[in-house]
């Protein structure tokens, strides 16, 4: 048992991966029924830097993200974050640590409709046990960070696609996560408010030293990025290390 | 870029010296690449040989051309031509990269390693472009969007001619003839 697996899965960081690596992906493979996915993508991403994974439709992209993430496990190769296995994790575990130290943002926002947008952004402390009043306060502050003042009691059918967005970034970084999980976040919107939702989550990643893995297939959203890897036919075909040439 | 109707538009704000020209050229157009002085009196020369601007007497001062010019009214007729014209579209139909590609393939070279070189120098402009507009004014962010979007359309380029090696290899390699097929989709 590894000293992950024995702090229930989300204790503190163990040994930092190689190279300043914090999340490596090492020879993954993953099949849905016979259809593979990946077959044998390997990337690693440092701590603070923003990785830009990018690919044509059904290279595997999105598939190599929720792998790393821990939402799906591989076949085989291995998944290592913070000098601990993920992929051998039970259910469990990997649940609590995509709680307690991953956020994500999908491409639509997937807010939960029934709640406000405060709500929704405090979903993720509320979920690790923070007291409603202290996580409202926290969330409120994204409100502010993210040009969002005013909206804070409006629900998800009440906001713009820019809005909803902004919303969904705030919720995923609102609990302080170690990476951020960002799979086409601007892929439903048009070009200057993706740019605002890029711009925004860029500098507040930065600010807060999170690693943020990007999936998209737009070359001007991987250029917010500081480095990108290429996924073609569930391989990473280039710049699958940061020792690699950027 | 037009500089004699560049700076014939910029006269078209006010009555300006030379030197007004230049600064205003440098800092909207320049992009580390400052306009000569002698080039601007020289341009502004010829536009008032041409009719289209008028040189006032020369003032009192240091400097090379203390005379300020200001935009007649043929002036004003070119500038509003030049504006409603489209620029050409250029298809850059025989680019270097699209060379390099072709003879790669007839090689037998690995064309696909090519274009993920290519890719990430765009990649690396593409940042450098994100970075200015975010840090520069909206001129500058301007500018960099009209970079920012020729670069894409390369890039999706390059992403549809990586998908297409395969076919695009065999339409340039020689066939039993002799002869390249020139590849029918």
């Amino acid at each position: 048992m590894t000293s992950y697996e024995a702090a229930s899965g989300v204790g503190a960081a163990g040994a930092v991966l190689a190279n300043g690596g914090v999340i490596e992906a090492r020879d993954i493979v993953r099949s849905f029924g016979i259809t593979p996915a990946l077959q044998g993508a390997s990337l690693r991403a440092r701590r603070g830097e923003i990785l830009a994974v990018m690919g044509p439709s059904g290279s595997g992209k999105s598939t190599l993200l929720h792998c790393l993430a821990g939402i799906l496990t591989p076949d085989s190769g291995e998944i290592w974050f913070e000098g601990e296995r993920v992929d051998s994790l039970t259910e469990t575990q990997r649940s609590r640590l995509r709680r307690d130290r991953f956020g994500f943002v999908f491409q639509f926002g997937q807010l939960v409709p029934e709640l406000t947008a405060a709500e929704n952004v405090a979903l993720p402390l509320l979920l690790n046990g923070v007291r409603r009043a202290q996580a409202l306060a926290e969330a409120s502050a994204w409100f502010d960070r993210l040009d969002l003042d005013g909206l804070e009691q409006r629900r998800s059918g009440e906001l713009s696609g820019g809005q909803a967005q902004r919303v969904a970034l705030a919720r995923g970084l609102v609990a302080k996560p170690e990476v951020l999980f960002a799979d086409e976040p601007t892929g439903s919107l048009d070009t200057l408010t993706g740019e605002h939702v890029m711009t925004l989550l860029t500098a507040a990643a930065r600010a807060a030293g999170t690693t943020v893995i990007l999936v998209t297939h737009e070359a001007r959203v991987a250029a917010y990025a500081d480095r990108e890897v290429m996924v073609r036919d569930g391989r990473v075909t280039c710049g699958a290390d940061d020792r690699s040439p950027a | 870029m037009s500089v004699p109707l560049t700076l014939l538009g910029l006269l078209e704000r006010e009555p300006s010296h030379g030197y007004d020209l230049k600064r205003d050229y440098d800092a909207y157009f320049g992009r580390g690449k400052p306009i000569p002085f002698g080039q601007v009196y020289a341009t502004l020369s010829r536009l008032a040989r041409d009719g289209q601007a008028t040189a006032g007497e020369s003032e009192p001062g240091a400097g090379p051309d203390r005379k300020r010019y200001a935009i007649t009214p043929a002036g004003r007729l070119a500038v509003e031509a030049w504006l409603m014209e489209p620029v050409t579209p250029e298809p850059h139909l025989q680019t270097v990269l699209f060379a390099k590609v072709v003879i790669a393939l007839m090689l037998g070279r690995p064309a696909a390693d090519y274009l993920d070189t290519q890719r990430r120098a765009h990649l690396q402009r593409m940042r450098e472009l994100t970075e200015l507009k975010q840090t520069g004014s909206l001129v500058d962010a301007l500018l960099a969007d009209h970079g920012l979007f020729h670069l894409e359309a390369d890039m999706r380029w390059i992403d549809t001619t990586a998908a297409r090696l395969g076919p695009l290899a065999q339409a340039v390699q020689p066939t039993s003839s002799g002869r390249a097929t020139g590849g029918a989709r």
